[in-house]
C-alpha cells in the first residue's frame, strides 16, 4: 500500500508526475469532478487546523467524493485511549483514504503501518508536513514554469520553520538551485540542515541578515513569520521583527517576475499593500494546496486499486 | 586479581571504561544462567583503562547490538579453550527495543505498545534516528 508520510517518499519523477497532474486539475477542474465518486476521505485531525483540513476536504469534494471528519480529538475514541494503530484499522473499514494530522511525531507513520488504505500525513507535530511542501513546489512550478535554475530566498524564522526545512530538502533534488538564507542571527537555518542537505549535496547558499541587499537577485521569496515566542529577550524581538516585514518599498528593488510565497497564516510580515502586487502568490498558493491534494488523493487511490 | 579463562563462550574486550554494565543490561546477561565475569577499569596500553566481559556459555548468543553501543570493542569467540574468531562488531542497520526515544513529542512517548526502533542513518558518524520521529538516538 502506498502512503505519503514524508516528502522523500516520492522520487523526483513521481513528484514531477504529481505536480503535472495537479497543474492539469487546476486548468481543467471539470475533467476531474467525478473522479472519486462514491469514495470517502477520512479526515482525522487530532489537533486544530483550519487551512489544511479544509483544503483536504475541499479537494475530496471537488473530486466528487465524500468526507468523514474527526476534527476534535476530544470527540473521538482517541480521548478514550484508543491507539493510533487501532484507529487506523477501524477507519480502514469505513473510508478509502485517510488524511491524518496528529500532535505526536510519527503518528501518521504508525497509522500507515496498520491501515489497509492509503494514509496521507497532514502534519505530525513539528516533524513533517509533506502536502505543504507539495503546495510550495506546485506554486513555484506554476509561477516559474520550472523547478530548476532558480535563486530561492527564505526569509524570517529559518530555525524552527519546518516548512522551510522540507522545502529546502525537496528543492535540493533539482539542479542549479541557489539558496539565499535571510534571517537574524538567532533564527538562522540549523547547522544539521546545512550539513545534511546543503553541504551534502554541494549546493550553493549564502546567509545574510539583510533582505534589501539580496532581494534583487531572487526568483522566489519564501517569507515566514518571526515569532515573538522564539525569543528569550523581548528587546531582541522588537529590534528584529521589523527588518523582515516585506513592504512595497523593499519590493521596488526586486525582479518584475519575483514570486512571493508564504505558508500562512500571516501576521504582519507581509504588508497588506503587497496583496495587490502581481508578485504576491500566497493566496494562489492556498488554491494550489487544494489542487495538489486532489492530485495526491487521485494518485494514491489509483495505486491502491480503489479507482 | 585472577579471573579464570573460559572454555566456551565470548570475551568482549576493549570496552570503553564504564560501559561494561550498560552492555550487561543491553545483552540481558542478568537473565542468563551461566558464569559471567565483568572486569572494570582493567589497564590497557591502547586505551589506558578498559572494561572486559567474559561469558562462559555453550550456546551462541546474538551480539549484533554491540556495534551500536561501542563499535571499537573486540569480540573473541572461544571454543574448547581456543580463540576461533576475533572481530570488531558491525553497526547494525536497525536496533529494536534497546534504547527508548527521548523526544517527548514522539508517538512512542504515549503509545506504550510500540517497539522502539532506530535506524542507522549515518554510518560514518554512527548516527541512529528514531523510525517514527527521526530524533537522534541518545545512548
Amino acid at each position: 500500500m502506498r502512503h505519503l508520510i514524508d516528502i522523500t517518499d516520492l522520487s523526483v519523477e513521481e513528484l514531477d508526475e504529481l505536480l503535472d497532474l495537479a497543474s492539469d486539475i487546476a486548468e481543467n477542474p471539470k475533467k476531474y469532478q467525478e473522479s472519486c465518486k462514491h469514495k470517502k476521505l477520512a479526515s482525522l485531525f487530532f489537533e486544530p487546523s483550519t487551512r489544511t483540513r479544509l483544503s483536504f476536504e475541499a479537494a475530496m469534494f471537488d473530486l466528487g467524493g465524500n468526507v468523514l471528519t474527526v476534527s476534535d480529538a476530544n470527540s473521538s475514541s482517541a480521548s478514550k485511549g484508543e491507539s493510533v494503530a487501532d484507529t487506523a484499522k477501524t477507519v480502514s473499514c469505513y473510508a478509502d483514504i485517510i488524511a491524518m494530522r496528529h500532535p505526536k511525531e510519527g503518528a501518521p507513520f504508525v497509522a500507515s503501518k496498520n491501515a489497509s488504505i492509503p494514509v496521507i500525513n497532514a502534519g505530525d507535530g513539528g516533524h513533517n508536513h509533506p502536502t505543504q511542501t507539495l503546495t510550495d513546489l506546485l506554486t513555484i512550478k506554476r509561477e516559474k514554469g520550472r523547478l530548476d535554475n532558480l535563486t530561492v530566498g527564505f526569509c524570517g524564522d529559518l530555525k524552527f520553520g519546518r516548512t522551510v526545512h522540507s522545502l529546502i530538502d525537496a528543492l535540493s533534488r533539482y539542479t542549479n538551485i541557489k539558496f539565499v538564507l535571510i534571517s537574524p542571527e538567532e533564527l538562522k537555518l540549523p547547522s544539521y540542515v546545512k550539513k545534511d542537505v546543503l553541504a551534502a549535496n554541494n549546493l550553493e547558499y549564502v546567509q545574510t541578515a539583510d533582505l534589501e541587499e539580496v532581494i534583487p537577485q531572487l526568483d522566489i521569496l519564501y517569507m515566514t513569520r518571526v515569532q515573538r515566542e522564539r525569543f528569550f529577550n523581548e528587546e531582541d524581538y522588537l529590534r528584529l521583527k521589523d527588518s523582515y516585514i516585506l513592504t512595497p518599498e523593499k519590493l521596488k528593488k526586486a525582479k518584475e517576475d519575483l514570486a512571493i510565497l508564504h505558508p500562512l497564516p500571516r501576521v504582519n510580515e507581509i504588508s497588506v499593500a503587497i496583496d495587490e502586487d502581481p508578485r504576491a502568490c500566497y493566496f494562489k498558493q492556498v488554491l494550489n494546496g487544494k489542487f495538489v491534494r486532489m492530485a495526491l488523493i487521485l494518485t494514491l487511490l489509483k495505486e491502491a486499486g480503489t479507482l | 586479581m585472577n579471573i579464570d579463562s573460559i572454555k566456551n563462550g565470548y570475551v568482549i574486550d576493549h570496552i570503553t571504561a564504564g560501559q561494561a554494565m550498560n552492555i550487561y543490561h543491553f545483552l540481558n546477561l542478568d537473565a542468563m544462567d551461566c558464569p559471567i565475569a565483568i572486569i572494570k577499569n582493567a589497564s590497557s596500553k591502547r586505551m589506558g583503562k578498559k572494561d572486559i566481559i567474559k561469558i562462559d556459555i555453550e550456546t551462541d548468543i546474538n551480539l549484533d547490538i554491540l556495534g551500536f553501543i561501542d563499535k571499537d570493542l573486540t569480540i573473541n569467540v572461544i571454543k574448547n579453550g581456543e580463540r576461533i574468531k576475533k572481530y570488531n562488531p558491525e553497526l547494525p542497520a536497525t536496533v529494536k527495543n534497546i534504547i527508548k526515544c527521548k523526544n517527548p513529542r514522539c508517538i512512542t512517548s504515549t503509545e506504550q505498545e510500540l517497539d522502539h526502533i532506530f535506524k542507522l542513518t549515518d554510518k560514518k558518524n554512527n548516527v541512529y534516528r528514531c523510525l517514527y520521529c527521526e530524533a537522534k538516538a541518545g545512548k
